[in-house]
């Protein structure tokens, strides 16, 4: 007995709208990861600045060099990029363990699933705030001053994570079910990072090479939204268009996926 | 509001797994000659499937008090499952009114690194218990612990004895509609023996339904008033407390 299209759908939002009503669920669970990694540590969860600071530099000092691009424009550039690929990126990655890595939860207490895929996001979300610090200190560094355009990277956060979310709940009701996918998707992540100008920029591209490979990547589009108004640049149209297109089908899609198959999410585990 | 009655039907459900990486023949065989459980099944596609439960058909009421029993693999846990709202039937259907709590392991969401107190926060919340409610009772568990300063060390510094203090004083807290306990929890020295076994009575005397899986008679024929005797994914025997148990442990 297949469910109407209508059933699906109520399913799926009664779902998620009962996780956001318990929205302190979220909250608790993803605080309490990420001060779980870093107890009985002196810097606490700020290892996670250092370590992306250190990196920073470093990439940014090879690449900034490679490139041949000065260091006042590229130190920014990779920093920006880096953070925020390392929120994109670690969602995605811990999105498709979701479900598979709260079975101890899900088997015993009854709770809304999408509360496990916002916890996830929260998670990341923190640690992106954490790692958020070193922008600042590099633009003091650089000696550049930020302008008020920086302010648009708040709705371009935004909806970076609403298209965030759905990538993650799709991806986690798949990677229950079909535990493969996990890999597939760390290795996409992996060609993605290379294929995305992020520790490359875009217009150090070669003549002849059709800004297609920009266009038609939607991660260009979706840290675009983001890194653009932190440089001190609006962000194109295209990119914001591209990002709620995307948004909008991404969701339907997800919400008919996990309506179709929420309730078959605990037989998996 | 008016408070509705809490119930829970089950009309035929049955419940089947899939077992996606049973494929081939020998692991399928060796499944087969260990479980003493449900029946194992190959699909038309190709997926090997476990039956957990089998044309299960019942009604609680409001004040039945409900002892679950059966062999290993009898269907117990996924019984429970599937009255706590975790499984939904793949077949047949389950209409659960009220709201249920399930205390199965009391232990999960614990942190050991952390505090006392941010585990009994991290424990209420995984309870369900909301912010507010948490606050108001937030004193009278600390209290109902009796670790005193012990509150603010680090949960894995307690002993066995503490830790499962800390544990069940959360746990116990809640008083919700439909309670699911798998086993009776015992706990810890004397003292606080006496104190769990009345905060227990408390809840099974304020929740509307207590459905209880346990292996001890003692217990079952002290708290229950009706007893399911579940077999190889079926309900074998379903009446009053002495009835079945006299059939059940003969």
């Amino acid at each position: 007995m297949l469910p109407t299209k209508t059933g699906v759908l109520a399913e799926a939002f009664a779902d998620i709208s009962a996780a956001l009503k318990k929205h302190h669920l979220a909250t608790t669970f993803s605080w309490q990861d990420v001060a779980q990694r870093y107890r009985r540590s002196r810097v606490g969860a700020f290892w996670l600045t250092i370590n992306m600071g250190v990196l920073i530099g470093a990439l940014g000092f090879v690449f900034g060099t490679l490139f041949r691009t000065p260091m006042q424009e590229f130190l920014p550039y990779i920093c920006v990029s880096l953070i925020f690929w390392g929120y994109i990126s670690s969602s995605i990655n811990e999105g498709c363990m979701a479900f598979i890595g709260a079975e101890g939860i899900i088997l015993q207490v009854r709770m809304p699933l999408f509360t496990h895929v916002l916890r996830t996001l929260y998670r990341n979300a923190i640690i992106l705030g954490h790692n958020i610090l070193i922008y600042p200190l590099v633009l003091l560094a650089v000696g550049r001053m930020p302008t008020w355009d920086v302010l648009l990277a708040l709705p371009g956060f935004v909806i970076l994570s609403l298209n965030l979310l759905w990538i993650m709940l799709i991806l986690g009701v798949l990677c229950a079910r079909y535990r493969d996918m996990t890999q597939v998707m760390q290795n996409l992540l992996q060609v993605i990072l290379y294929l995305t100008p992020i520790m490359w920029m875009p217009r150090t591209l070669p003549e002849g090479i059709s800004r297609l490979l920009l266009d038609l990547n939607p991660f260009y589009h979706l840290i675009s939204v983001v890194r653009d108004p932190l440089l001190g640049e609006l962000p194109s149209a295209t990119s914001w268009m591209a990002c709620i297109v995307f948004a909008i089908v991404g969701w339907t899609v997800a919400l008919l996926l996990f309506g179709r198959y929420r309730h078959r999410i605990p037989y998996w585990l | 509001m008016i408070p509705a009655m809490a119930s829970i039907i089950l009309a035929g459900v049955s419940v089947e797994f899939p077992v996606f990486n049973a494929a081939s023949r020998s692991l399928k065989n060796r499944v087969l000659s260990v479980a003493t459980g449900g029946a194992i099944d190959r699909r038309v596609d190709g997926h090997v499937i476990v039956r957990g439960l089998e044309d299960v058909s019942f009604c609680v009421n409001e004040g039945d008090r409900i002892g679950l029993v059966g062999h290993n693999g009898s269907g117990k846990t996924t019984l429970l499952r599937v009255l706590s709202g975790i499984y939904r039937p793949t077949s047949g259907s389950a209409e659960i009114h009220g709201e249920c709590v399930s205390l199965i392991n009391i232990s999960l969401g614990i942190d050991p690194e952390a505090t006392g107190r941010e585990n009994i926060r991290l424990r209420a919340a995984m309870m369900g218990m909301r912010p507010n409610e948490l606050r108001e009772q937030f004193d009278d568990i600390a209290e109902f612990t009796g670790l005193g300063d012990f509150l603010d060390m680090p949960f894995r510094t307690y002993s066995s004895g503490m830790q499962l203090r800390l544990a069940f004083s959360t746990s116990t807290a809640i008083r919700p509609e439909i309670l699911v306990m798998d086993e009776w929890l015992s706990t810890g020295d004397e003292d606080f023996k006496h104190k769990a076994d009345r905060r227990l009575r408390e809840i099974v005397e304020t929740t509307k339904i207590l459905v209880l899986a346990s292996h001890s008679r003692e217990l079952l024929q002290k708290n229950c008033n009706r007893i399911l005797w579940m077999d190889h994914g079926r309900v074998r025997m379903d009446g009053p407390t002495n009835e079945v148990l006299t059939a059940y442990f003969g």
